[in-house]
């Protein structure tokens, strides 16, 4: 009978991971009260180890974005929002923080003892996820009368080539003088190299923890990542994310030397492309394993995979590093790195989420899901749903296509 | 048609959204009782209601009935069901049972649609689901009638009585029935208006996917408005097919997976 049996399985480590989650809130938190250092709020895939150069403490609003989907407190908040002028079609995650912050309410309360987010020194950002970042962080501009600095990259980039470098390299080092005013410290290339350094082990450590998931079966799944991620995403550049890595890893393969799988009796494995359902992780995690299906890989968990900070110029680095990534990319590259991912996982199925208020995260959109399995046969489904916004999620829908997915390769395996 | 009073029976329960649809078979996948209710909100005692009529049209008693396989959105409240399948592999088998070649089902139900495709030995090459929104489902059809205030019964009578539909725009069922309204302040006539809304609802579902081969169209819908299957024959420029009792095809899919359990089993 297709029905749900097997249960979640804990990763260890959580409590470990908790632990770095918490020592990094409270120290922006002590700063936020204190004034003792400065803080710069930083969009996900934005400069972070320039920042951290200048000694700032970088806090991440999507990361915000996500706590306040995980913990369904996105669909109370979206309306304070919308009432405030910001379209409910607009990135959940910038109408549930901007609802957030007027309804005076985080997540961050419960979890780490915070009354609010930090309030930054200066706000940057980096379009390379989309343009909603600029009016997201242009909100606290207001609000704060901080300053606001921005990386504007191109998009649908397929050859990365040097005139898209040199230009972002030159808007990277654009950001020098005024972050120098804001931090009061002068440029140091050394501490950027130190930093940029640990990033990158950071990323190579995050990247061996994702590949290990090629293992059948697979020691970890793609709902687990994007919990473990929390390190890989707030604390590059730092070297307990470093730590914690290989903790998580210790963990991971003694589950590969056990034979014991993420999901037990995994009979079927998955890619999830697009963002997560974060207030339907636990069910969409339940619902796998239910089945005994794994979702092994993600565009989404791989995003934080940054192999171009290996250049000996920490500048040219970031610029590929931040520009390199998936959603930056051609409809061409993305459909060649999707192939790649089918093999290298062996991938049974796709599910493609289609992300109502995150466009550039809905890769369903432009005909990749037909064009992917024209080339190599890997069936698909497209959920309707959101990354926050659980009114625009299909519950059953979703469920059921998920379920007659799990029957086709049961009568019709791949 | 053998006639025995004791042989054993295979239930197929459909619970939908709108409607739940039951179907008994025997041995030979001969249809031996057939039952349909309003859902309800108790899917659980409308399934068990249903089963109840089935077998009074049997003729037989319930401890005939060997095993139950159910479908659609309530399929996990049935009680008395041994094994759920989605609607989209029950809608697939039912189809088969009628046209066992390479064939395109198009499901239009009350609040979903879906179109699967099926290779010539009947196995599932892809599937597709509308969008979450009512477009070009039977509630669409439901709201239009409830704008206009007539029947729904009267829907299939008006829309047949012309051939020239007024052309809806509005993907949305809430503009679309704003869109009547001002339709209808301009005089337009009534039977245009749903041939119209009938048309809409073919275009909403022909955009889901390619539709080529040979199509299979089922559903509610189709069931209680045939003239959408001509409407969809015309824009699709060929036959398409209209199994028996169109709405009932889930119900007999989950009824002959339940049979075929039992063979492999046995």
């Amino acid at each position: 009978m297709s029905q749900e049996t097997s249960a979640i399985k804990k990763i260890r480590a959580t409590g470990a991971m908790r632990e770095v989650m918490a020592e990094y809130f409270a120290e922006l938190d002590e700063a936020a009260k204190t004034g003792s250092e400065k803080i710069a709020w930083c969009t996900s895939v934005g400069p972070a180890e320039l920042l951290r150069s200048f000694g700032f403490l970088v806090y991440f609003p999507e990361n915000h974005g996500a706590l306040l989907g995980a913990t369904r407190m996105a669909a109370d908040l979206i309306p304070a929002a919308t009432a405030a002028g910001y379209s409910p079609e607009i990135c959940s995650y910038l109408t549930s923080d901007v609802g957030s912050y007027l309804s005076k309410t985080t997540p961050l309360t419960r979890a780490f003892g915070m009354e609010s987010v930090p309030k930054a020194d200066v706000l940057v950002y980096n379009t390379n996820q989309c343009r909603d970042v600029q009016d997201w962080l242009g909100f606290y501009e207001r609000e704060w009368g901080v300053p606001m600095l921005g990386i504007q990259t191109p998009r649908s980039v397929g050859d990365l080539n040097a005139a898209i470098v040199d230009g972002l390299v030159e808007q990277h080092k654009a950001l020098i003088p005024s972050l120098e005013e804001i931090s009061g410290r002068g440029f140091d290339i050394d501490r950027l190299r130190e930093v940029v350094a640990s990033s990158h082990r950071c990323t190579q450590l995050w990247r061996k923890v994702l590949r290990l998931a090629e293992n059948r079966p697979s020691p970890i799944t793609f709902f687990d990542g994007t919990i473990h991620m929390g390190p890989a995403v707030v604390l590059r550049g730092d070297e307990r994310a470093e730590r914690y890595y290989d903790v998580l890893i210790a963990e991971l393969e003694e589950r590969i030397a056990d034979g014991v799988g993420a999901v037990d009796d995994e009979r079927f494995r998955f890619y999830w492309e697009g963002m997560p359902v974060w207030g339907k992780l636990r069910d969409n995690a339940e619902q796998f394993a239910g089945h005994r299906a794994c979702v092994v890989a993600s565009t989404y968990c791989n995003s934080w995979i940054f192999d171009a900070l290996a250049c000996a110029d920490p500048f040219e680095g970031m610029a590929r590093a931040y520009t390199e990534i998936f959603i930056v990319r051609s409809e061409e590259f993305k459909q060649q790195y999707m192939e790649l991912m089918v093999r290298d996982y062996a991938i049974d199925g796709i599910i493609f989420h289609d992300a109502k208020t995150c466009p550039n995260n809905s890769n369903n959109r432009y005909g990749l899901p037909l064009r992917l399995r024209e080339q190599i046969g890997t069936p698909f489904v497209v959920i309707d749903g959101d990354l926050n916004d659980l009114r625009l999620y299909s519950e059953e829908q979703a469920r059921t296509q998920f379920e007659a997915l799990v029957e086709q390769l049961e009568e019709h395996p791949v | 048609m053998r006639s025995r009073s004791s042989d054993p029976l295979y239930c197929g329960v459909d619970v939908g959204a709108s409607s739940t649809k039951l179907v008994l078979l025997d041995e030979d996948r001969e249809v031996r009782g057939r039952s349909i209710q309003r859902s309800g909100v108790d899917y659980a005692a409308t399934a068990r209601a249903c089963l109840a009529e089935a077998i009074d049209a049997a003729g037989a008693g319930a401890g005939r009935v060997r095993r139950t396989v159910s479908t659609g959105y309530g399929r996990r409240n049935v009680g008395f069901a041994d094994d759920a399948r989605t609607e989209l592999q029950c809608h697939g088998v039912g189809c088969f049972h009628h046209y066992p070649s390479a064939i395109t089902i198009v499901d239009i139900g009350c609040q979903d649609n879906k179109i699967i495709r099926l290779d010539e030995r009947g196995r599932r090459v892809d599937f597709k689901m509308n969008r979450k929104c009512a477009a070009g489902t039977g509630a669409f059809l439901e709201e239009i009638a409830l704008r206009l205030d007539i029947e729904l019964e009267e829907l299939e009578r008006l829309a047949s009585s012309t051939s020239e539909a007024v052309r809806l725009n509005s993907f949305c069922t809430v503009f679309a029935s704003t869109e009547i309204l001002s339709h209808l302040r301009r005089g337009e006539p009534l039977a245009g208006l749903v041939r119209g809304a009938f048309a809409s609802v073919v275009n909403r579902v022909a955009e889901m996917d390619r539709l080529d081969g040979e199509v299979v169209l089922t559903g509610g819908v189709v069931a209680h408005n045939p003239t959408t299957a001509r409407i969809f024959s015309d824009k699709l420029g060929g036959e398409v097919k209209v199994p028996p009792h169109p709405q009932f095809t889930g119900a007999l899919g989950a009824a002959l997976i339940a049979l075929a359990q039992e063979e492999k089993n046995a």
